[in-house]
């Protein structure tokens, strides 16, 4: 059913009628996958894909760079978790690179954004350092492109 | 003023213009239009073989093909059709690679049609096939399929069609519009009567790689008999969505590739060199992006059917390309006004199915390489035109 999380990621919104027809099955199975899906953690939620820089809303986002320094026993994972409690943090991973952890965080500025690095993420026992970078303009996210209206360009080749 | 007409070649004046014409010029005035009348991919070509032509372009590789088409390309065709169809053909003399499978359909007609010759044409089909036999001085002998039938060229309307001034017979499947395909026992139902008649045949097998189901196209020329007695006609413009940059081939006999190479060694000297170097890299490395295309128009194409027939414009399921055919009965409106209808009220554009012929009177040529959102717009606006009628 590789193929409905691949709908399900495209048009969350498409009802278990739909899915079904497109999938070939019906739609109590539909039903089953996807809460089977949920039960497993594989669907953690349904989200729209918001352009905030269209919204009318005040709205910053960072992506921070943290490097740390790995406990002996939980390695990152107890300064992940400690990083995910906070509201602000949309996401936290662990990288391979110059880098370890990469944490993205939102707020109403970026002085807000500058404070709650500066006073949350940077006194946390074991950040050795931080990096933050703006995000300016949000040219694709989520697999759709911001920028671009959706337009066809294709003509019929009968007409002019 | 000058009288153009007296100088104009009769063959040509004959040519019936294409009625679809009068609804892109409505359409193309609305505001809001839905369209589902486009007969190409909406994907772009694979990046990867885009990134080849630009790749070549970047080098000036900028000249002249040899007129039958890159050996390299040529053998790749060939390795393809063994690999996909299991038919062997010689890179050297079996293969014209051509502006299109379109130019490929021409020369192949021109290179076998004498004046009164009479050539087998399946109706509802593409439009090309009828005027191109006018323009050889052939005499188009059309055949209905019918939706019982679920539009399959059956061996008895063929027997029907046949007198001894029969020579060509065109296979356009899997089929623009109807989406019928010819399953391997319907094949060799018609190879039969070929073989007893001695006929040759043109196989457009254009959509051969979009068919959906369990079964595999199956390449007319791998028959038993029929290798000898058929051209292949097919291309990258569908499979590979790669309709701009007009490339196609044609494979069969030596002594009818041959003739065809003359032709279009003078009226087209040799097909585009950028696009020949991408189909190389699609050719070599495609596979996954024809089946990624294919899994997508199939899902489509389920969520179409079943939303046609849930507003009892009842359409049998389409196998193959990317139309569906629904009967307009429902609607109690020929082709003509249903078409016209639903544009002017809803602003969804589909073409009547009497463009493919005139016996797609009653039916319309729906094509779904459109985004799921498209379709689900179109078919909300076609149940509240149906919900009025
Ligand atoms: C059945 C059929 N054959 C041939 C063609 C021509 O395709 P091309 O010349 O782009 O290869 C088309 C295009 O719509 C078609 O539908």
């Amino acid at each position: 059913m590789e193929r409905l999380l691949q709908l399900l990621k495209e048009n969350a919104r498409a009802t278990s009628d739909q899915l079904a027809v497109m999938l070939n099955t019906t739609p109590e199975e539909v039903e089953k996958a996807i809460a089977d899906y949920e039960a497993r953690g594989v669907i953690k939620g349904y989200q729209a894909l918001i352009n905030w820089e269209k919204a009318d809303e005040n709205r910053a986002t960072a992506l921070i760079e943290l490097k740390v320094s790995p406990k002996r026993d939980r390695g990152f994972d107890e300064i992940a978790s400690r990083i995910m409690a906070f509201n602000e943090v949309e996401s936290v991973s662990l990288m391979s690179g110059g880098f370890d952890l990469a944490v993205i965080v939102s707020g109403k500025s970026m002085q807000d954004i500058a404070m709650f690095v500066a006073r949350r993420l940077s006194p946390l026992d074991g950040v050795l350092a931080t990096a933050t970078h703006f995000f300016l303009t949000r040219y694709k996210d989520g697999g759709v492109s911001f920028v671009d209206e959706e337009t066809d360009e294709r003509r019929d080749s009968w007409s002019d | 003023m000058i009288e153009y007409q007296k100088y104009l070649n009769q063959e040509v004046q004959q040519v019936k213009p294409s009625g679809i014409r009068r609804f892109f010029d409505i359409a193309s005035e609305m505001d809001n239009v839905i369209s589902l009348s486009i007969g190409e991919p909406d994907f772009s070509t694979p990046y990867h073989v885009r990134q080849e032509g630009i790749r070549t372009l970047e080098k000036g590789k900028t000249w002249y093909s040899p007129n039958r088409g890159f050996m390299e390309l040529r053998e790749e065709i060939c390795s393809w059709m063994q690999r996909r169809y299991g038919v062997e053909y010689a890179p050297k003399t079996d293969v014209l690679v051509t502006v299109g499978g379109s130019e490929a359909l021409d020369m192949c007609i021109r290179s076998l049609i004498n004046p009164g010759d009479e050539v087998l044409i399946p109706e509802p089909s593409f439009v090309c096939y009828v005027p191109m036999t006018q323009m050889a001085k052939g005499v188009p002998v059309v055949m209905e399929t019918k939706a019982e039938n679920q539009f399959r060229l059956t061996a008895e309307e063929l027997r029907s069609k046949i007198t001894p001034k029969s020579k060509l017979l065109i296979l356009p499947f899997p089929n623009n519009p109807t989406g019928a395909v010819m399953r391997r026992e319907h094949l060799e139902a018609i190879a039969e009567v070929v073989k007893e008649h001695d006929l040759l045949v043109l196989s457009d097998e254009i959509y051969g790689e979009l068919t959906y189901g369990n079964e595999r196209h199956v390449c007319f020329s791998s028959l038993p008999g029929m290798k000898e007695r058929t051209i292949v006609v097919n291309g990258f413009s569908k499979m590979f969505a790669m309709t701009g940059w007009r490339l196609g081939f044609a494979v069969g006999p030596k002594e009818i590739i041959a003739p065809m190479t003359k032709l279009h060694q003078y009226a087209i000297m040799s097909a585009p060199t950028t696009a020949q170097y991408a189909a190389v890299e699609a050719l070599r490395n495609g596979d996954e992006d024809i089946e990624y295309m294919r899994s997508q128009y199939d899902m489509r194409r389920r969520l179409i059917v079943d939303g046609l027939n849930r507003l009892g414009l009842t359409c049998f399921e389409p196998e193959g390309a990317f139309y569906v055919f629904p009967s307009l009965k429902k609607s109690g409106l020929s082709s003509e006004e249903f078409c016209e209808k639903l544009l002017y009220d809803e602003h969804v554009a589909v073409v009547p199915g009497t463009a493919f012929g005139e016996c797609g009177e009653g039916f319309a040529r729906i094509s779904y390489s459109y985004s799921i959102k498209h379709i689900t717009e179109a078919l909300r606006r076609i149940e509240r035109f149906m919900g009025r009628l």
